[in-house]
């Protein structure tokens, strides 16, 4: 069984993001990008489920700008098998995104697709999803323990009262929560080696997809900066000043 | 807290745009080295270094090593952190791959290096002792001992040491004691006491391999009959597995002032089984071409260290909110301003900057330097880079690391009273730089092979080649109105340290007290010189950087740090110049009874 792995090529955990001046997005000029943390976690069970021999290939997906080939290498170091990109210079959005990996799983027939839940950059939480839509596929979102067997996977599930277990067909679509795995540390010699296993570039043209955004983005601000705090004297002046003045009770 | 993050952004400029690593991969052997390769292993080991090495830092350092009855176990958390960082193969970066090493180039070893060291010094010493012991034995040790030794040594599976020092001998190695006797077999059988052996012994490993100097009973005296051994704390068996316990045991370990998570042992050889590793006799060129290599090393443990000082101590300038800028309040809706706002603050946040990145760039030269003398196909390159990477190699050791300890101390100072206090992680720093100044030749030895052994070598080439390499540059650059406020300082320090080595050409045959007495001032006008030079290359890239008009704080930065240390740092020269100058003789005109 193949398995393809999406991976997001986003701002760093650790940089301090910043809003371009023009409120059109954030800045991402000289700023350290890293794949985004969901999908390590993708990447690491993918891998996890060759070792065991529950997959017999890990194919890396990305779209984006050419650098994403960097991304696609640091899943290939981790262990993936090759890569598959899908070059553009063009914003992506959610849909365009599920539709070009629906894309590229009708072309590779893999029998499960491993997401990251969301990505730290837009949050949106939704390709998988929606991927699993195109495709007619089960999915399986959240997911905090997977185990595959006889054609069908069974996905422990991170909902909001505690942990759901589900029991789902395949081919499947599974979006990976936070405590899925601990992704490893690619090791040098698997870092040398990712060099040369094979990155295909597809454009979105070839695949048929249509890519142009359907949201429009009106604008982007910084949050507004925290006011400094005031003291309290007495339980009632709290409540009287969270009813009135904060509005939340 | 003390911080660190790996600053791969500087280390990413210093490869691509002021050395031009992109040269690496054009030389036989490295094909694989591209930059895009090395900055993917840079980002990967930043990680590890981040989130394993530096954790363990402070912890290590408050727990220590313990030891019970000849068996030392490394403070919690080292063996699996020591597996983690085996398994991942950056024990064998540049070892051969026909060993199982990743036969990367030195310059990549560097940029590693700096980042363990200043994520786990204490750490980092293991593997970096084991990777000695293997430079070692691949160069002088005969194809039996390096099949049966290097691998083991690259996966990191067995550790090594360098056993050199004795209770009576430490730089004068002529003293030294240790004996072994030839066995029918052919293999040796060594008696005697090593002290301050570093990772002599420990838990983290299957085995220890020890590179042991020795006396054969046919020796001549002093440096010229000492041998180099191998003997292994378990004796392999043909399968490579371990066997019985070899005669060399810990008999203790040292208590000391700082590096406390790295083992420094008493090792007994008691009828211990070695085998000699390049010819009888021999062993002080063996263990010279290693000892060159190992004080490269410790001084990227300078820079290391330096630049976590520098970090926690931005860290905390930029945090600590006390008082009021000189100016005018900085930050007028709280209750004071950040320290960082003084001057006498910026002072010492500069100083320890302008060293890092200068260092940083003179580091990963100078590791450049080493694989075109490891593999250039043009012999006259190869001899090029050989002779600046000897002129260079005390330099760098004894002033990276006397800067490490500076910057560790203007940490503590940035702290103020907190810096004092052990649970803010940066008083450590001190304590475990101050070791850097020691090892490996102390840097007073540093300056006497400077001045007694570089200058000299070769009639004077290795110098030669150096302040050519500076006035080619000067030449070159000297048109450009746009350097002339830095090529102009570096210039006139080039002059002083002509002038300082005209005085001792002039002086020193007569009294060699004068080249005894300049040393060290020397090294350091040297060094200063060198650092300017780097500093003039940064400029030049971050020039190039501006006209791409592309991250221009980044760039603007690098010229505003360059022009602090041409102001601010490099007059130093000036007075080393007159202090080597004024002559030895004011150092040497108290009787010895007067102290």
């Amino acid at each position: 069984m193949k398995v393809l792995v999406a991976v997001k090529r986003v701002i760093d955990y650790n940089v301090k993001i910043r809003v371009k001046a023009d409120n059109t997005g954030v800045e991402t000029a000289n700023v350290k990008m890293s794949m985004n943390p969901f999908d390590e976690i993708a990447v690491e069970e993918a891998i996890r489920m060759k070792e065991k021999g529950a997959a017999t290939e890990v194919i890396a997906f990305s779209a984006g700008p050419a650098q994403c080939q960097e991304t696609i290498r640091t899943a290939l170091a981790m262990g993936a098998d090759r890569g598959v990109l899908v070059q553009t210079d063009a914003e992506l959005q959610p849909l365009a995104v599920a539709k070009l990996l629906k894309a590229v799983v009708d072309k590779e027939q893999p029998g499960l697709v491993i997401v990251g839940k969301q990505a730290i950059d837009d949050d949106s939480n939704q390709t998988g999803q929606m991927l699993a839509a195109l495709l007619g596929w089960s999915v399986g979102t959240f997911a905090n323990k997977l185990n595959v067997a006889d054609g069908s996977v069974e996905v422990k599930r991170e909902v909001d009262g505690g942990l759901e277990n589900i029991k789902i067909k395949m081919p499947a679509v599974i979006t990976t929560d936070l405590r899925l795995n601990e992704p490893r540390y690619a090791s040098l010699p698997n870092i040398m080696k990712a060099k040369k296993k094979p990155i295909e570039t597809l454009a979105p043209d070839a695949l048929g997809v249509d890519v142009a955004p359907r949201l429009k983005t009106l604008k982007v601000e910084e949050p507004p900066k925290r006011k400094a705090g005031i003291k309290v004297k007495t339980v009632a002046e709290l409540v009287e000043k969270l009813r009135n003045e904060a509005g939340v009770i | 807290m003390a911080v660190y993050k790996a600053p791969i952004k500087d280390i990413q400029f210093v490869l691509n745009e002021v050395i031009d690593v992109s040269k690496l991969a054009k030389l036989p052997g490295y094909e694989d080295a591209t930059p895009d390769t090395i900055h993917a292993i840079v980002e990967e080991a930043a990680k590890l270094c981040e989130n394993v090495l530096f954790p363990l830092n402070r912890t290590g350092d408050e727990e220590g090593c313990h030891y019970e009855n000849g068996v030392v176990r490394t403070p919690k958390g080292f063996k699996e952190a020591y597996k983690q960082f085996a398994e991942g193969g950056w024990t064998g970066i540049t070892c051969d791959p026909e060993y199982g090493g990743q036969g990367l180039p030195a310059t990549v070893g560097f940029a590693l290096q700096e980042m363990f060291t200043a994520s786990n010094q204490a750490f980092a010493m293991y593997p970096g002792l084991s990777h000695g012991a293997y430079e070692a034995l691949s160069r002088h040790g005969s194809d039996e001992l390096k099949k049966r030794y290097l691998p083991k040594l690259a996966d990191g599976t067995w550790s090594g040491t360098m056993c050199l020092t004795e209770p009576h001998c430490g730089t004068d190695l002529g003293m030294l004691r240790t004996k072994a006797e030839p066995q029918a077999d052919g293999s040796y059988s060594l008696s005697g006491t090593k002290i301050f052996i570093s990772a002599g012994e420990h838990d983290l490993t299957e085995n220890i391999v020890h590179l042991v100097l020795a006396r054969l009973p046919d020796a001549p005296g002093g440096t010229k009959g000492i041998s180099l051994f191998i003997v292994p704390k378990f004796l392999p068996k043909a399968d490579g597995s371990v066997g019985e316990r070899n005669g060399i045991r810990c008999g203790a370990i040292e208590h000391k002032m700082g590096i406390k998570a790295n083992a420094t042992c008493v090792m007994n050889l008691d009828g211990a089984t070695g085998w000699l590793v390049g010819e009888a006799n021999k062993g002080m060129t063996a263990m010279f071409v290693m000892m060159n290599a190992a004080r490269l090393g410790v001084g990227m443990q300078g820079l290391g260290i330096a630049e976590t000082s520098y970090q926690s101590a931005v860290a905390y300038a930029r945090d600590r909110l006390q008082g009021r800028s000189l100016t005018g309040p900085k930050n007028a809706g709280g209750p004071a301003d950040p320290i960082i706002v003084h001057p006498d603050v910026r002072r010492m946040l500069m100083i320890q900057k302008s060293f890092t990145e200068g260092a940083r760039a003179l580091a990963l030269w100078v590791g450049m330097l080493i694989d075109e003398a490891h593999s250039h196909p043009d012999a006259a390159t190869r001899e090029a880079a050989d002779d600046l990477i000897q002129m260079l190699t005390p330099i760098i050791k004894a002033y990276f690391t006397d800067m490490g300890s500076e910057c560790a101390n203007l940490a503590v100072q940035t702290w103020g009273g907190h810096g004092f206090i052990r649970e803010n992680g940066v008083e450590q720093f001190v304590r475990d730089a101050r070791i850097t100044q020691l090892y490996e030749g102390t840097n007073g030895i540093q300056a006497l092979d400077l001045v007694g052994r570089k200058l000299p070598m070769k009639g004077g080439r290795a110098a030669q080649r150096l302040l050519g390499e500076i006035s080619g540059f000067i030449a070159q650059h000297k048109g450009n109105e746009k350097m002339k406020e830095f090529v102009e300082p570096l210039e006139k320090a080039m002059g002083r340290v002509q002038d300082s080595a005209l005085f001792l050409m002039q002086n020193a045959m007569k009294n060699p007290d004068e080249a005894g007495g300049a040393a060290s001032d020397l090294l350091r006008l040297m060094a200063l010189t060198a650092m300017a030079y780097m500093w003039n290359r940064i400029v030049v890239a971050s020039h190039k950087g501006l006209e791409a008009a592309n991250d221009n704080a980044f760039y603007e930065a690098k010229i505003a740090t360059a022009r602090f240390f041409m102001a601010r740092v490099l007059p130093q020269t000036v007075s080393l110049n007159h202090q080597i100058k004024a002559g030895a003789s004011t150092l040497m005109a108290l009787p010895a009874e007067a102290f």
